[in-house]
C-alpha cells in the first residue's frame, strides 16, 4: 500500500502537483489525467527525481522520501519511463541483471531471476543477442522485465505502450496484469490508452491540475462526470 | 531457397561479444595470440632502436589512452587533464625509485595507487558537472599541476620530500627493473604491464561496474531508477583510469631516465582526447590504436623528414572525419569498411556462378 498526503510540486511558477492526496491498495492501479496534468511528476516524486515541496509518501509504511534515490530500486521500487531506456550497450540478459545486481540479492539466484522475468515477459528469443537488434514492442518487454526481476514492491509503468501496435499491445496488457499475482507488486500505469487501463486495472485515479479528482473503481471513474469534463472539456452546466 | 537463407543469416540475432559462438571465439583468442607473440617476441629483434623506444612510448600511451577510452566511452565523462595525471605518476615513480630499494613492480602499482587518489579528486567536480565545463576544469586543473611541476621539478636523486637537487653536477638515472634493462628488454616489459592494464579494464567491463557504467552513459536517470549509485561509480572510474595512467606514469619514467616538466604539455591532454575520439573511445582496440598514431606515428613522420607538426592537422581532420561519419572511431569503422569491401569484390564472383538451391 502506498499513502500520499498533501504533494506538492512546483517548478518556478508551475505547481506541477497542488497538494495531491492518494491511496493505492494493491494489484494494478491506473493512472490518469490530460496532459501536464502531473502524472510523471509523482512518479518522478516516487523515484526520488523531484524533491516535493511539501507533503509525504509512506510505502508499506516506510517513509520513502527519506531513502536515498538509487536506495529505493534496492528497496523495491520500479520503474520505465516515456521513453523506453534500455541499454544498448548491453545484452538483453544484462539489461536485466543489472537491475537484479544493484538490487542486492546475491548473485547465486541472479541467472534464474534473469530467465525468469524474460520469461514472464514472453521475451522468448537470444538472451545474449545485443538490445538493438530488438524490435521496439519487444525493447517495451524488456522494460517490463527489468521492473519485475528481483522482489519488487512498486513497480511505476509510465505509458509502457505508448507507440505499440495493437496486438503488441495486447500481449503488454496481458503481462501488466499479471504482475502483482507473480511479483505481489503494487503495481501503478500511467497511459493515455483508456482501453489498457480498463483492460489492466481494477482501481484508477483520475489527476488533473495536480490534483486527485476521483478515485475508484476503473469502470465507475471513466463514467465519472468530472473526469469527462477534464478530458472533454465540456462546459459547466 | 537461397533467398531463404539470405534472410535467415541478416535477421539472425546480434550477439553480445561475450557470447559469440565458441569457435569464433576461439579463433579471435588465437589471433589475439598470435598478434601479442609477435609484439613481444619478434618486434623487438627486427625494429631498430629508435623505433623500439617509439613503441614503448605507444605502450605507455596505450594506458593512458586506454583510461582516458573508459571515461569517455564508456562513462560519458570528458577529461582534459590525462597528461597531467601521467606526470603525477611519473613523479611518485621516479621519488619512490630513488628513495627505495623496492622491487620496479611495486613502485608502480604504489605510483599508480597515488595517482589514483590524486586523479579521484580531480574527478569530484565530475559529480557536479559534464561536459564542456568539467572538461574545462580537468584542463585548468592539469595546468595547475603543470605549473606546480614546472617549479618542483622532478625528483633527480635530491633529497627532502621533492627528491631535487638543482646543484647536483651528476644525474643519475632513474633505475629499470633488473629483468628489463636493455631497451628491447624495456619495451618487452611495458607491453606486459600494458596488457595486465588491458586485462584489468576487461574484468571491469565484464562485470558490474561495466553494466553500471553503460546505464550511466545512457542515461543517468535510467541508471538511478535501476538502482546504480552513479556517483559511486563515475568516482570510480575516475579511480581506474587515473590508476592506469599512473602506472602508465611509473613506466614512463624507467622509459626516458631522465625525466623533465616539458614533457608533460598540458595541450597534450587536448591532442590526446582528440584523438582518442578518432580512433574510437569505445572499444579496446581503439586505445591501441590511439596510442600508435600519437606515439609511433610521430616517430615515423621524424625518420621520413616530415614535420611532425603535421599531425596537428590531421588529428583535426580525423576528429572531424570522426565525429561526422564515425562516430565509434576509426576502430569500428575500418573493419566495417574492410567488410564492405570484401563484400563488393565478393559479389561479381557469386553473380556469375549459378545460384546454390537452384541446381537441385
Amino acid at each position: 500500500m502506498i499513502e500520499a498526503e498533501n504533494l506538492t510540486v512546483r517548478y518556478g511558477g508551475v505547481t506541477s502537483l497542488d497538494g495531491m492526496t492518494v491511496t493505492f491498495q494493491s494489484g494494478t492501479c491506473g493512472l490518469i489525467g490530460p496532459n501536464g496534468a502531473g502524472k510523471t511528476t509523482f512518479f518522478n516524486v516516487l523515484s526520488g527525481f523531484v524533491r516535493p515541496a511539501a507533503g509525504t509518501v509512506r510505502a508499506f509504511d516506510q517513509d520513502l522520501l527519506a531513502m536515498a534515490h538509487y536506495r529505493r530500486a534496492r528497496w523495491g521500487l520500479r520503474r520505465t519511463f516515456q521513453t523506453e531506456q534500455a541499454i544498448e550497450d548491453l545484452s538483453v540478459f544484462d539489461n536485466v541483471a543489472m537491475v537484479h545486481e544493484h538490487a542486492r540479492l546475491g548473485g547465486s539466484s541472479r541467472r534464474q531471476a534473469v530467465l525468469d522475468a524474460l520469461a514472464f515477459v514472453g521475451l522468448t528469443g537470444d538472451p545474449y543477442a545485443t538490445v538493438t537488434a530488438l524490435s521496439a514492442g519487444d525493447r517495451r518487454l524488456l522494460e517490463v522485465a527489468r521492473a519485475v526481476v528481483g522482489r519488487p514492491r512498486l513497480v511505476l509503468l509510465d505509458e509502457p505502450a505508448a507507440g505499440l501496435p495493437e496486438e503488441e499491445t495486447a500481449h503488454l496488457s496481458e503481462v501488466i496484469r499479471r504482475i502483482p499475482e507473480h511479483t505481489g507488486a503494487l503495481t501503478i500505469m500511467v497511459d493515455h490508452d483508456m482501453s489498457l487501463v480498463s483492460a489492466c486495472c481494477q482501481t484508477t485515479a483520475v489527476l488533473d491540475f495536480g490534483k486527485l479528482i476521483a478515485c475508484g473503481p476503473t469502470a465507475g471513474v471513466l463514467r465519472d462526470e468530472h473526469v469527462m469534463r477534464a478530458y472533454l472539456g465540456t462546459a459547466e452546466v | 531457397m537461397a533467398l531463404d537463407t539470405a534472410r535467415i543469416t541478416a535477421s539472425a540475432p546480434k550477439r553480445s561479444p561475450l557470447h559469440m559462438p565458441p569457435a569464433r571465439a576461439l579463433t579471435r583468442i588465437g589471433i589475439l595470440a598470435v598478434l601479442l607473440l609477435f609484439v613481444l617476441l619478434a618486434l623487438p629483434q627486427v625494429l631498430s632502436l629508435y623505433y623500439i623506444d617509439a613503441m614503448t612510448q605507444a605502450a605507455v600511451y596505450s594506458m593512458v589512452t586506454l583510461g582516458l577510452g573508459v571515461l569517455v566511452g564508456r562513462v560519458g565523462l570528458y577529461s582534459l587533464g590525462q597528461v597531467a595525471v601521467m606526470a603525477v605518476g611519473a613523479w611518485a615513480a621516479a621519488r619512490l625509485l630513488f628513495a627505495t630499494a623496492q622491487p620496479f613492480p611495486l613502485v608502480l602499482l604504489e605510483a599508480g595507487l597515488i595517482t589514483m587518489v590524486a586523479g579521484t579528486l580531480l574527478g569530484l567536480p565530475a559529480l557536479r558537472m559534464r561536459g564542456l565545463y568539467l572538461a574545462l576544469i580537468t584542463l585548468m586543473l592539469a595546468g595547475a599541476i603543470s605549473v606546480v611541476l614546472a617549479t618542483t621539478n622532478f625528483p633527480n636523486g635530491g633529497h627532502g620530500f621533492l627528491g631535487y637537487d638543482s646543484a647536483s653536477a651528476h644525474v643519475p638515472a632513474i633505475r629499470r627493473p633488473g629483468v628489463a634493462a636493455s631497451d628491447p628488454a624495456y619495451f618487452r616489459y611495458s607491453v606486459i604491464i600494458a596488457i595486465a592494464m588491458f586485462l584489468l579494464v576487461l574484468v571491469h567491463l565484464r562485470t558490474r561496474p561495466g553494466r553500471a557504467w553503460a546505464a550511466i552513459r545512457q542515461s543517468e536517470s535510467a541508471a538511478l531508477a535501476a538502482g546504480v549509485n552513479t556517483t559511486f561509480y563515475k568516482l570510480w572510474a575516475f579511480a581506474l583510469a587515473s590508476f592506469m595512467t599512473g602506472v602508465a606514469g611509473g613506466v614512463m619514467a624507467g622509459a626516458v631516465r631522465y625525466l623533465y616538466s616539458i614533457t608533460f604539455q598540458p595541450q597534450d591532454s587536448i591532442t590526446l582526447l582528440a584523438v582518442v575520439l578518432m580512433a574510437g573511445a569505445y572499444s579496446l582496440w581503439g586505445a591501441v590504436l590511439a596510442a600508435l598514431l600519437v606515439q609511433l606515428l610521430p616517430a615515423l613522420l621524424n625518420n621520413w623528414g616530415v614535420p611532425a607538426d603535421w599531425l596537428t592537422i590531421l588529428f583535426g581532420l580525423g576528429v572531424l572525419q570522426a565525429l561526422t561519419t564515425a562516430p565509434r572511431g576509426l576502430a569500428d569503422q575500418v573493419p566495417k569498411d574492410l567488410a564492405r569491401l570484401a563484400g563488393l569484390l565478393r559479389r561479381p564472383a557469386r553473380q556469375s556462378a549459378p545460384p546454390e538451391g537452384s541446381s537441385r
